[in-house]
């Protein structure tokens, strides 16, 4: 007798380990933007350019995750 | 034992489909859809920036100030704080990436097209294909093919005995990984926002109508209400990814053409 029973793509438990790691990158980015700001307040435009490009390159691997989990799920 | 854990084993009870790789396709007759929109973007983004650029006063009407802030956005926050002094002759290219992507983008919440053009993967792969060439293409003309191919895959200033591990790597990540980035990043932010609207708005409407018990009919209506929330994160998610994908072609092409760094 199997007690659960659940059917799907393992892809998609694949995808939710792989987002671990962007989720705690992006966190980094903006908590270093935030202290950053709360120093010195004028800075925060030149900051934040740098952020997104750094929050799309984190998130770049949690995106490229879910297209794989669809690939192989 | 197992009369409490029925209720845990879902998916036999057949009707809701999630979607998924196929809510992409359309059917035959409608397969062009997405060349349309890119014809009707094209149409849009000329008619815009040549209203724009017609009449220019020296007290700027509403319109002129709309056409203005959008132009000085991507010629400073963009072209002149990632290439520098010669950002002029990139320009155009720029403007016209960062317009194109935007509006292709925001068809994903126009209502009745209701699908991002990039969401079909072979869009930003053509889009980055045609940046990689441009960015390869302007370092060659500029140091030559082996200047070039020295100039992106060695770093200044590492001592030898890391050559081995470092012209591989840059090479690499330069020459290869970065049109792939490129495309997928903008391809799997499309897609996956789409999906995301579409398992609110499908899972709601199959909660709401399909479902016979109060629980599930409520948390249908809630999923609908919350439905709109996701358009608006996908309103920014869109932008955004059009301000990256320029920032980052601009990026690319200031890298490839810098004389020493």
């Amino acid at each position: 007798m199997t007690p659960l029973e659940i059917t799907g793509s393992l892809g998609i438990v694949g995808y939710g380990l792989g987002a671990i790691g962007p989720g705690i990158g992006v966190g980094l980015i903006f908590a270093s933007v935030i202290q950053g700001t709360a120093r010195q307040p004028e800075a925060r435009g030149a900051m934040m350019g740098t952020a997104w490009i750094g929050f799309a390159v984190t998130e770049a691997l949690a995106i490229i995750g879910i297209a794989l989990a669809f690939v192989f799920g | 034992m197992s009369g409490f854990l029925s209720g845990l084993v879902p998916l036999d009870t057949g009707g809701f489909e999630a979607p998924g790789v196929q809510s992409f396709d359309f059917p035959p007759f409608f397969a062009s859809v997405p060349w349309l929109q890119a014809i009707i973007s094209v149409i849009l983004i000329l008619s815009f920036w040549l209203i724009m650029a017609r009449k220019n006063a020296m007290v700027p009407s509403k319109g002129q100030f709309i056409g203005e802030t959008a132009y000085f956005f991507i010629r400073n926050t963009i072209a002149r704080d990632m290439i520098g002094h010669d950002f002029r002759r990139y320009l155009p290219l720029l403007m016209a990436l960062f317009s194109f992507v935007l509006i292709n983008n925001l068809f994903g919440v126009f209502p009745f097209l209701l699908l991002p053009t990039p969401s079909h993967v072979g869009w930003p792969y053509g889009l980055a294909i045609m940046v990689w060439v441009i960015y390869n293409g302007i370092g060659i003309s500029k140091f030559g093919l082996f200047g070039y191919l020295k100039n992106t895959s060695l770093p200044a200033g590492v001592p030898v005995f890391m050559w081995p591990l470092i012209i591989p790597l840059e090479f690499i990540s330069n020459i290869i990984v970065r049109p792939i980035t490129l495309s997928l990043r903008l391809f799997a932010n499309m897609f996956a926002g789409h999906l995301l609207v579409l398992v609110f708005v499908l899972g709601g409407e199959y909660l709401l109508l399909h479902s016979e018990s109060i629980i599930n009919k409520t948390a249908g209506v809630v999923a609908l209400i919350f439905s709109m929330a996701i358009f608006g994160l996908e309103i920014f998610v869109q932008s955004l990814q059009a301000f990256i994908f320029t920032v980052l072609t601009a990026q690319y092409i200031s890298s490839a053409s810098a004389e020493e760094h």
